[in-house]
């Protein structure tokens, strides 16, 4: 979209054009502020909070907050700090998103290029789990995963995230593949190439735009799941889970300083995949949301 | 002989190889959708207690649950919480979406701040809005240190006002992406028809009731769906923010559930409410889903 193209027909009146910038700017304000009150009081001895004000800057500036939120903090009953809870928050996402986000393409590249009959309703079925609200499987998972053997452990959460993100997975590649010209796809079959060499050498190598989709989609919202996390973690409960338990700890004095160090913990990993991918992921999404 | 037999299984492979790959994630979801949504309606009607029983009881959890005060809190909460973030975000993020769209000077700047709230979780999306709306640490601090001595806000303490702090926090989290879905929305539109419609002398707010916002209609729809779909999925948020308080006034369908099933050892009540909030997306979500691969076949 160049700039020529995008001329807007509407020319608004210099007062008009004022009041839009101020508008927008109290909105990035609105936005801003919780970020910013949340990093400029993770730098500040306790004693600073509590007596100051929380938009000021710090007049003494610690890191021992963060330190603390990292490694000694009380999380539940141990002062472990949230270490440990990022570890296992890294090994959950990382299988979780690879794991779906390969089966999501498979089933895509399915779902498109080998129709077969009823693939509408399997489809259909895939799509339609992506909405359910999850109360409605905690129960039954609880039991499953109890029978496993998987309650509780890294592998247990690992299936619970990759069953329930299949259906987004697979709907964004189903959606890419689609617009994907079959006649390649039948050409390479004629040709003589099989289910997988059409899959590698025609399909993948196009998917990139939809994978970074498909990857950050996925490593948001498993990173940032709560309620799985809650109920099945056990002892490897993940980051978020952990945030939780050291902001509601009820003993002792509040260290908000280390409560806001241990919030931008949490959050760091998906801002920076934001930052660093975040405008393919909105371009990507929007491309698949808006034209259907 | 054998060549042929062997290019015969080949090609029967291949006939079959589509759907055994598939099958795994059809399997999957079969059994941990659809089977678990079973088995949590054939819950809601037995007497399980802290586990599951298979002692049926008829319809007695859902005459309990609805005979629940707390049920109704939690109801009563949704209706506001939902109706609220869906109407907020939806207005913010069309007049977001348009203001940003009349060439703004350092668009590219605030796009990413208006989007960035969508990347954190709601626990810590709720950590930080504790905080900054706690009266003793907060907003509330900082004006009368700054001079407003009279200056008052304790929402999040006040069980009547409570859960509108939880539409600001969601509203923060979500308004940003709608935004995003609109401003794509906008700039599919073709200026040609703006421009015919400025020759024939339509003021900009003509231009954008009668065009403009007709033509975002898609953009209107699948907000709602998500936002909808968000609001009756809203468990952490609560959690963070509120803990459900003060007493129970930001009580919620998720928040409800939770406790039932899990602390109060009410499961048949738990799977009851659960099979609600299901039948309560799926009356959105079905119509929705139905209209949308309709048209795409």
């Amino acid at each position: 979209m160049s700039a020529a193209s995008q001329e807007t027909a509407v020319s608004a009146g210099r007062v008009t054009r004022a009041f839009i910038y101020l508008v927008l700017l109290l909105f990035a304000l609105y936005y801003l502020l919780p970020l910013y009150v949340m990093a400029v009081n993770s730098v500040k001895p306790l004693p600073e909070i509590t007596g100051g004000n929380m938009m000021s800057l710090p007049r003494t500036f610690t890191i021992e907050p963060w330190l603390s939120a990292w490694s000694t903090a009380q999380i539940g009953v141990e002062p472990t700090g949230l270490k440990p809870y990022f570890i296992n928050s890294i090994l959950m996402v990382a299988p979780a998103v690879a794991i779906s986000t390969i089966l999501g393409a498979l089933n895509g590249y399915v779902l498109t290029k080998w129709r077969f009959k009823y693939d509408g309703i399997v489809f259909g079925l895939l799509l339609f789990s992506c909405f359910i609200p999850f109360q409605i499987v905690l129960i039954p998972m609880a039991v499953v995963l109890g029978k496993l053997g998987l309650a509780g452990s890294v592998p247990g959460l690992v299936l619970v995230h990759v069953v329930y993100g299949l259906g987004f997975t697979t709907l964004y590649y189903r959606n890419y593949y689609a617009a994907f010209p079959t006649e390649l796809v039948r050409a390479a079959m004629i040709d003589g190439a099989g289910f997988f060499r059409i899959f590698w050498r025609i399909l993948l190598p196009v998917s990139g735009p939809i994978t970074v989709v498909s990857v950050i989609w996925q490593f948001t919202n498993i990173w940032n799941d709560f309620l799985f996390g809650v109920s099945f973690g056990g002892t490897r409960q993940p980051m978020t889970v952990a945030l939780n338990n050291l902001v509601q700890s009820s003993t002792g004095v509040k260290e908000y300083n280390v409560h806001f160090a241990g919030a931008i913990l949490a959050a760091l990993p998906t801002l920076l995949v934001y930052i660093v991918a975040g405008r393919y992921f909105v371009r990507g999404l929007m491309a698949g949301s808006v034209k259907g | 002989m054998r060549p042929a037999t062997d290019a015969d299984f080949r090609t029967r492979l291949q006939d079959w190889l589509p759907k055994l790959v598939l099958a795994p994630s059809f399997a999957a979801t079969l059994l941990f959708v659809y089977g678990f949504i079973v088995f949590t309606a054939v819950l809601s009607f037995t007497g399980s207690k802290m586990l599951p029983l298979y002692t049926f009881v008829g319809l007695e959890n859902y005459r309990k649950l609805w005979a629940l005060e707390h049920w109704h809190t939690a109801l009563v909460n949704i209706a506001i919480f939902a109706s609220c973030y869906i109407v907020i975000c939806t207005a913010v993020g069309l007049m977001l979406a348009i203001f940003l769209d009349q060439k703004i000077r350092g668009e590219g700047m605030l796009r990413p701040i208006y989007l960035y709230p969508m990347a954190l979780s709601f626990i810590v999306t709720g950590t930080a809005w504790k905080w900054f709306l706690d009266p003793g640490i907060g907003l509330e601090k900082t004006m009368r240190l700054w001079g407003w001595e009279s200056f008052s806000f304790t929402w999040i303490k006040d069980s009547n006002m409570a859960i509108y702090t939880i539409v600001i926090a969601a509203v923060w989290q979500t308004s940003g992406f709608v935004m995003a879905m609109f401003l794509a929305g906008l700039r599919g539109i073709d200026n040609e028809i703006l421009k015919a419609a400025q020759i024939d002398g339509a003021t900009s707010f003509q231009l954008y009731r009668r065009i403009v916002i007709p033509l975002l209609r898609p953009a209107f729809l699948s907000a709602f769906v998500i936002l909808s779909h968000l609001a009756i999925k809203s468990y952490d948020l609560v959690i963070a923010l509120t803990g459900g308080g003060p007493g129970r006034a930001t009580e919620l369908p998720a928040t409800f559930m939770y406790s039932y099933t899990f602390t109060r050892n009410q499961m048949g009540i738990g799977a009851a409410s659960a099979v609600m909030m299901l039948m309560a997306i799926a009356a959105i979500m079905i119509p929705y889903l139905y209209s949308e691969l309709k048209e795409k076949a």
